[in-house]
């Protein structure tokens, strides 16, 4: 700032119009993001106005979705959506939690490198080969070995043998929840890794001082430490889960139904619209379309907001502390 | 300095050149291409079609498969020369838009099954049947209704696996045409379209998906185009057609299904070709449809129309090569006259008869 007090400098001059269009260029970078963003959510509510405007909320809490008599609810691909990211965090989350105190504590360092740089790459194979991954690979053998084991196991049991009924498809909310699950596991992974490594190592050492097992310094003092980023690795994951189309379009099943079974076929939102954006004819369908990526932004939004606030809450925590 | 802006400019090149192709479904890609928009069914004849087009007469086609709906849309919007559609418009609908539409090119779908034991033709399948299973009224394939069909065959105490195409298609609009004719209570609980909400089964995607998830499931009843059972020699049933014939999937039997049809009575050819009268007609037949505007100011109209006038004459070996069906003659004689009759630029046809 100080160099523009002196403007007769001509070298110091350059340099302060220089620095001045630096800075206009990033002002202009960031608002672009946010006029974009604005820019989506005004298209995405005028497209999905007519379907809003017809059913109201009952778009929300209808299952049907009928072409044919041009009635659409959008309850079925929410509770798909929801469901299948649902299993993905179960399973991806332990997981990834697993891989990554291996890879920052117990690992030989000669190890480390390769596996750590295995889990990345996993993050860079496109999403359509993992639907064909599910859909030839994983799901047949879900159906001829997997599935019928656990619905001879559990369907019979009570309460939870609801979720484990129906034929064995193969494909269905369970098996996109699987390949979501492979799908998100590097992002986590390598998050939560990151944030283990920053745990200072004089709290760890002084915790295995006080006669700390390894595990008690994982659970105590790196994961307490870490809150923060796993929470943000995890919000990470779940934002890719919920959006994920192409492999869940190939491996879910794609029925506008709601059933019990986490076996039987479903649809998620992003499937949807994948499945039938390029066949539908007349207004009411194609909004009905774009209200379903309204609904999509708007989920996808409050669950990031809602884990802003829940660090911002963490942080203000600690600060005390 | 000059080299420098020699790589600058290079880039900026290349970036505008992305942009474009980003933006090339609008837009046509070079001037005096023809540029056509819809179905992706018959989207692999057509670029065939293109390319040997335009190694004989320099002439390209550049042909967006984004999908029978986008054609639609494109075509009213007027980005396009000619629009293409699996589905055909309605005379309302045509006459509000001013546009007319011929069939270019013939094909049809075909149930698969997969039951142990059963070979490919062996069963035997009719409409209400087909329609009953996909409504959830019959969920074994040793059913009496099944097996009054198939006397002969020993059909398993197998539950029936219907397996559905999700992505919204041609191939759903004719299956579901078809077993709306057949069965009032299928058109009833379901009716026809490119998607409908199904009460049983499953989706998978595209030909592929439902051939695998077919072929993956015992006891399963998916259906494909045509094209895809005879390159994959997978089990088919055989249907009874409208005059109460068995009839297989074969080119003669869709192509019985095309002559048979009233086309000269078909205001605008809004005629689907499921269920046609004819001994040899195979029930599940349909056509693929061109949209273009009547009044046209595109400049590429007529070039369009020499490119479809040469593929109706030159391009039906290609078409059989890709398991496609050509239309008979009699039926492109009619079209050209439609061609005569409705195309105009400033009042005075287009398109003038040979």
């Amino acid at each position: 700032m100080s160099a523009i007090t002196i403007p007769y400098h001509p070298q110091l001059k350059r340099e302060a119009r220089s620095e001045w269009v630096f800075r206009g260029l990033t002002v202009a970078s960031a608002a672009l993001v946010l006029i974009l963003l604005a820019g989506v959510l005004i298209a995405l509510c005028y497209g999905g106005w007519p379907a809003l405007r017809t059913f109201q909320f009952g778009f929300l809490t209808h299952e049907v979705w009928n072409p044919v008599t041009d009635q659409f609810g959008a309850l079925a691909p929410l509770y798909g959506t929801v469901i299948t990211s649902l299993i993905a965090m179960l399973i991806a989350v332990p997981l990834a939690f697993g891989i990554a105190v291996f890879l920052t504590e117990t690992c030989p360092l000669w190890l480390r490198g390769p596996i750590a740089t295995c889990i990345e790459l996993l993050a860079a194979v496109p999403s359509i080969v993992f639907g064909i991954w599910g859909l030839f690979v994983l799901a047949p053998i879900l159906q001829h070995s997997v599935q019928p084991w656990v619905i001879g196991t559990f369907g019979d049991l009570p309460w939870i043998g609801k979720l484990f009924r129906g034929p064995p498809y193969g494909i269905g909310l369970m098996t996109a929840g699987l390949v979501l699950a492979v799908m998100v596991l590097p992002f986590i992974t390598s998050v939560m890794r990151e944030v283990f490594l920053a745990t200072p190592s004089s709290l760890k050492e002084a915790a295995y001082a006080l006669g700390a097992t390894q595990w008690e310094v994982v659970w105590d003092v790196v994961l307490s430490n870490s809150r923060a980023g796993i929470i943000g690795g995890m919000m990470l994951g779940l934002g890719r889960a919920l959006g994920e189309t192409m492999a869940v379009t190939f491996v879910v099943g794609n029925a506008h139904r709601i059933s019990t079974s986490l076996l039987a076929p479903g649809t998620t939102i992003s499937a949807s619209i994948a499945n039938e954006f390029t066949e539908a004819v007349g207004v009411l369908y194609t909004s009905s379309l774009i209200a379903l990526g309204l609904l999509l932004f708007v989920l996808t939004f409050t669950i990031i907001a809602a884990a802003r606030l829940l660090l911002l809450q963490i942080e203000r925590r600690g600060a005390r502390v | 300095m000059s080299k420098l802006f020699g790589t600058f400019f290079s880039k900026l090149t290349a970036i505008l050149g992305a942009v474009a192709l980003v933006g090339g479904a609008a837009g046509a890609v070079r001037a005096d291409d023809i540029s056509g928009a819809g179905a992706t069914f018959p989207y692999p004849i057509y670029a065939k079609w293109a390319e040997a087009y335009k190694q004989q007469t320099g002439i390209g086609l550049n042909y967006q498969s984004i999908g029978s709906g986008g054609g639609i849309k494109q075509i009213e919007a007027g980005t396009v020369t000619f629009g293409a559609s699996d589905k055909p418009l309605e005379p309302a609908d045509l006459k509000q838009n001013g546009l007319v539409q011929w069939p270019m090119i013939i094909g049809g779908v075909v149930p698969v099954v997969n039951i142990p034991g059963i070979k490919p033709g062996e069963l035997v399948l009719d409409g209400p049947t087909v329609a009953a299973i996909y409504l959830g009224d019959i969920t074994r394939w040793n059913d009496a209704a099944i097996q009054k069909l198939n006397p002969k065959l020993s059909l398993p105490k197998l539950d029936i696996a219907p397996v559905y195409r999700s992505d919204g298609s041609g191939t759903n609009f004719l299956f579901t045409n078809y077993l709306s004719k057949v069965s009032p209570s299928f058109s009833q609980k379901i009716g026809a379209n490119t998607s409908v909400q199904w009460p049983v089964g499953i989706g998978a995607k595209g030909n592929e998906g439902v051939a695998n998830q077919t072929a993956q499931t015992g006891g399963a009843i998916g259906y494909v185009e045509y094209a895809y059972v005879k390159q994959t020699g997978m089990t088919y049933a055989r249907l009874l057609n409208h005059d109460g014939k068995y009839v297989a999937p074969e080119a003669k039997a869709f192509q019985a299904a095309a002559a048979n049809a009233d086309w000269a009575g078909a205001e605008g050819y809004y005629l689907i070709l499921t269920d046609q009268a004819g001994a040899d007609s195979w029930p599940i037949t349909g056509a693929s449809f061109i949209l273009m505007h009547t009044d046209s100011k595109d400049r590429n109209t007529l070039a369009a129309l020499k490119f479809f006038d040469w593929a109706y004459k030159r391009g039906q070996k290609m078409a059989e090569d890709l398991d496609y069906v050509p239309l008979p003659d009699k039926i492109i004689k009619l079209i050209q006259k439609t061609w005569q009759d409705s195309l105009k630029v400033n009042g005075t046809s287009v398109w003038a008869a040979s």
